[in-house]
């Protein structure tokens, strides 16, 4: 089953990974403001996803290594196994994986930044 | 009395004819059709420098055993019939001289990722097709038959010829379907003797068949499943570089040239 074709999905693949790998760097980056340890205190975390730019990175983030590793975990898959309703079912299988893992991640950050956590 | 210089001396020394040595070939037997077992068998064989692995093959059939199944032609690495594993590598049996080996004991098995026909013989029909589908031919409207003018050439400049030169000389041996780590994994994997051979017939300025070429590799099992790797362009006896072939083809298929 193949709604893209494969060159246009791997073009895919290769942006969210320099997109990922660019806002990670930003994110560790932002992380250096202050020491480790206070970055990860619950007052402080919290305070990042109430800021609507730390927000939408996060959301970037959250996105683009959503679409690259379900990805890749599809090509994985592929090689492990062939065959039409095997390829069907991983396919399928992989889109509604990185939807619920991109819906209840954005769940989580918009609840936070909009102070309901 | 005349003396020798030292140099040539060890020159003569070494072009003298070396005393017949021995190798033990360990040689796989299996035939599918009859059952599933599989099998060592050692033959003890006579070697001298330039005894190649087909040579001693040849050997044990003549003289020790008939019954062993290898696929040979031409015994000069032109024709790709006797490809096997040889001491646990890919080559050709005709091209692979024992006294290179530096082992006493040579091991021969069937290539892997085909399936055996019978002991070294194996199947090329898979790698056949996938060949045949990425139309390994130059394509376009005209030809160099005209009704009018008669026979004329296609021209090429010698740059143009660089482009894609070193990917005619494939003999289609297997070798690299065979060495190839998704061919192991991936049952319907085009494999890298079809795409370098796709990247030949697109990188031929008299061809224009590139996008029909480019969409039969651009699928779920085609160019994008290999890992780069790289072993099938090690074990090429005729010195073709089939992974790069490969990123060359991607970038067609990713817009970086053209």
């Amino acid at each position: 089953m193949m709604i893209l074709r494969e060159s246009i999905i791997m073009k895919i693949h290769y942006g969210t990974a320099i997109g990922a790998l660019f806002l990670t760097v930003v994110h560790i980056m932002m992380r250096m403001t202050q020491d480790f340890h206070e970055s990860l205190q619950y007052e402080n975390v919290i305070a990042n996803y109430e800021s609507i730019g730390y927000a939408i990175l996060l959301e970037l983030l959250l996105i683009l290594i959503s679409v690259h590793g379900f990805n890749g975990l599809r090509v994985i898959l592929l090689e492990m196994n062939q065959g039409p309703t095997y390829e069907k079912l991983v396919t399928i299988g992989c889109l509604a994986g990185m939807v619920a893992l991109i819906a209840y991640g954005s769940r989580t950050i918009i609840m936070t930044n909009m102070g309901m956590v | 009395m005349a003396t020798i210089h030292p140099k040539l001396s060890e020159e003569l020394s070494q072009t003298t004819v070396s005393p017949t040595q021995s190798v033990k070939l360990k040689i796989k037997r299996s035939n599918p059709n009859v059952n599933s077992d599989e099998k060592f068998d050692d033959f003890v064989v006579p070697i001298e420098k330039w005894t190649t692995v087909l040579d001693a093959l040849l050997d044990v059939k003549s003289h020790l055993d008939h019954s062993v199944g290898i696929r040979y032609s031409c015994r000069q690495a032109s024709c790709g019939s006797c490809g096997m594993k040889i001491n646990g590598k890919p080559g050709l049996a005709c091209f692979t001289k024992i006294s290179e080996l530096n082992s006493d004991t040579i091991t021969v098995e069937p290539m892997d990722n085909y399936p055996v026909v019978r002991d070294l013989a194996v199947n090329f029909d898979r790698m056949i097709n996938n060949h045949k589908k990425v139309m390994p031919y130059v394509i376009r409207e005209d030809s160099e038959i005209d009704a009018e003018s008669g026979v004329r050439e296609f021209l090429q400049s010698p740059e143009n010829v660089e482009k894609y030169i070193q990917f005619s000389s494939c003999i289609k041996c297997g070798l690299c379907n065979s060495a190839c780590p998704t061919m192991a994994m991936d049952k319907t994997f085009v494999g890298p003797q079809a795409l370098a051979q796709a990247y030949r017939y697109i990188a031929d300025d008299r061809d224009k068949g590139k996008n029909k070429r480019l969409k039969v590799i651009d699928e779920s099992h085609g160019i994008w499943r290999c890992h780069f790797a790289g072993s099938c362009s090690q074990v090429c006896p005729k010195g073709v570089d089939p992974a790069m072939g490969i990123q060359l083809l991607r970038g067609y298929l990713l817009g970086i040239r053209d």
